[in-house]
């Protein structure tokens, strides 16, 4: 049985923002069935009474003080912009 | 006979009995660069007028009060996804081809302060994401020994420019193997730090919680000094360790009288190769007669880090590359009418093929539903894979088996199946997913093609990994031969 549809490879790919072609829908969706297909292997581990690691270091809640700091320059942030308009990022419309 | 053949400490001595100058280490490097990056390939911007320049401000100050350090004047490549100040940085990736920074990294940072000379930013596959070089979205660089053949990635250019002389040393970044493995295919140096002792702020993230910039050298002495100069605690990466950087090279006395080492039976089992295996069997000969005594161990879990790591780090890139929408900076379809589609087909266009393919993972693994099954699951994993090394280092002082299951492949031979890529770093990622430290070290040649040694440590504990690291090499000739270009 296959582990991904390309319907889902296709709703995946929504979420990702990505605009697949058909024809990578389907090579990917071969391609990704085969590494999770592998990747299921992981369920032969018991991990019942397992703490999950997202982080290797004991290091938690890492605060600084709340002090206000300069921003960038206006033109800084503008540098790779590839559009702008009175110093503002311009973009296509959101709203139609 | 090259100036580069020389050690960072030589080359200093030189500068300051004025035999050499700043600006004959960097013409050293942007000449031979013209006789051999055709070849190569190893870079993708060259930053010739301001080293030229820098080389000359800094010849004016050698021997000066201000004139400091062992690193005054060398020059060193950048890998591309290091973000430099006004210097472009890509990352290999279509989607910032034009891309020019507005502030440097934190290592950036440190070398300037440093006073090295940056001589260009060098070649990798697209975002990190490969271990060939092949996946970048501009060229294909090659191995000096054997230019049919990849350099290993995701730094290969990083080590290739390194082993074909082009420059002193290079930064790379290791999130699963990415430093060690292009070091151990073109018979260089390559360190992975401990998570947390190099800052991480502008390096630009491919998977957060495994992703480590180190130095690649032709020496182990050369790789200490480097990573001395770009360590440290950095209030700009909350995940940077707050630790004292100690001077790793007085570690290097040559004695492991008594050093326990620990070799898995995993890392000497099916897929790796004959000559692989006996290489490692004969550094450890070498350590031996060192003092150094070694058994047999097991990494249990081991088989698990691929698809642990392929998950993990998928999923965090995911998050991460989602920055890359065609706004604020690097590409924008010109196609679009409306903002979705502006986001969908920028990343679409902008994208290659594999970071596509890692996104779409890491987006599955991350999606509701299936999230608990696979991202929630290898997080578990991990914990049992870091427990393995923990196990390990309560009774042994390193770990030591090969960096990668074979020599380099040839160019082409590993692109049409994804999955037999990313076998090529099983040997490499455990010790990310673990956080320590790893370096590779030359230890032997298959059919002319380097082969490397992995050495493994505690967290924090990189001095005994260079002093293991520096006595072999002293014991042994393989980083002294060079390839023939």
């Amino acid at each position: 049985m296959s582990r991904i549809s390309t319907d889902q490879v296709k709703h995946v790919a929504n979420l990702a923002r990505l605009a697949i072609t058909e024809e990578e829908a389907n090579t990917l969706t071969q391609q990704l069935d085969k590494i999770i297909t592998f990747a299921e292997q992981l369920n032969e581990v018991d991990t019942d009474h397992v703490e999950p690691t997202s982080h290797v270091l004991e290091i938690k809640n890492v605060m600084r003080e709340d002090v206000a700091k300069p921003g960038l320059p206006n033109e800084e942030v503008l540098k790779n912009a590839p559009e702008h308009q009175d110093g503002q990022i311009k973009v296509p419309p959101i709203i139609e | 006979m090259s100036l580069f053949d020389q050690k960072v400490s030589d080359l200093h001595e030189l500068l300051h009995k004025k035999e050499i100058t700043v600006s004959d280490l960097v013409e050293t490097s942007y000449k031979r660069i013209s006789e051999v990056e055709g070849k190569v390939q190893a870079f993708l911007t060259l930053d010739e007028e301001n080293a030229r320049h820098k080389a000359k401000a800094l010849d004016e100050r050698i021997g000066q009060a201000d004139e400091k350090g062992l690193l005054f004047g060398m020059p060193i490549g950048i890998k591309d996804n290091i973000v430099t100040k006004n210097l472009r940085t890509t990352c290999a990736s279509k989607i910032l081809e034009n891309f020019d920074p507005i502030y440097d990294a934190t290592v950036m940072g440190k070398l300037h302060q440093a006073e090295t000379v940056t001589i260009g930013k060098l070649n990798m596959d697209e975002f990190a994401m490969g271990s060939s070089t092949e996946n970048s979205g501009f060229k294909d660089t090659r191995n000096p020994w054997s230019l049919d053949r990849v350099p290993g990635g995701s730094s290969g250019g990083s080590a290739a420019a390194v082993a074909a002389g082009e420059v002193l040393f290079s930064l790379g970044s290791d999130t699963g193997g990415s430093i060690r493995q292009p070091a151990s295919f073109c018979g260089v140096v390559g360190m992975k730090p401990t998570y947390g002792l190099v800052s991480r702020f502008g390096l630009v993230a491919f998977a957060s919680s495994l992703d480590q910039i180190g130095p690649v050298t032709r020496t182990v002495e050369d790789n200490a000094y480097l990573l001395k100069a770009i360590a440290g605690h950095d209030e700009m990466d909350s995940t940077s360790a707050n630790v004292a950087v100690p001077d790793y090279v007085s570690a290097l006395s040559g004695d492991i009288k008594g050093l326990k080492i620990a070799v898995p039976k995993e890392y000497l089992g099916e897929g790796v190769k004959e000559e692989v295996k006996q290489s490692v069997l004969d550094a450890l000969k070498v350590l031996e007669k060192l003092g150094a005594s070694w058994e047999e161990v097991s990494l249990p879990h081991s088989k698990y880090a691929l698809s642990t790591y392929y998950l993990l780090s998928s999923s965090e890139a995911s998050a991460n590359l989602s920055r890359f929408d065609g706004v604020r900076y690097g590409y924008r379809s010109p196609d679009a009418q409306n903002l979705l589609d502006m986001y969908k087909m920028t990343r679409e266009q902008g994208f290659g093929d594999e970071v596509k393919r890692r996104i779409m993972l890491g987006t599955f693994a991350l999606s509701s539903g299936y999230y608990d099954a696979y991202y929630k699951k290898a997080q578990k994993v991990r914990t049992l894979i870091k427990k393995d090394f923990e196990d390990i280092f309560q009774k042994y002082d390193v770990i030591i088996g090969p960096t990668t299951p074979t020599p380099a492949f040839k160019i082409g031979e590993n692109l049409a199946d994804p999955m037999t890529m990313y076998v090529n770093d099983i040997l490499t990622i455990p010790v990310n997913l673990a956080g320590v430290p790893g370096i590779s070290v030359p230890c032997g040649f298959s059919e002319g093609l380097p082969l490397g040694l992995q050495i493994i440590g505690k967290h924090f504990d990189e001095s005994l990994v260079y002093k293991v690291a520096h006595a072999f090499e002293q014991a042994t000739d393989y980083h002294k031969q060079k390839p023939q270009l």
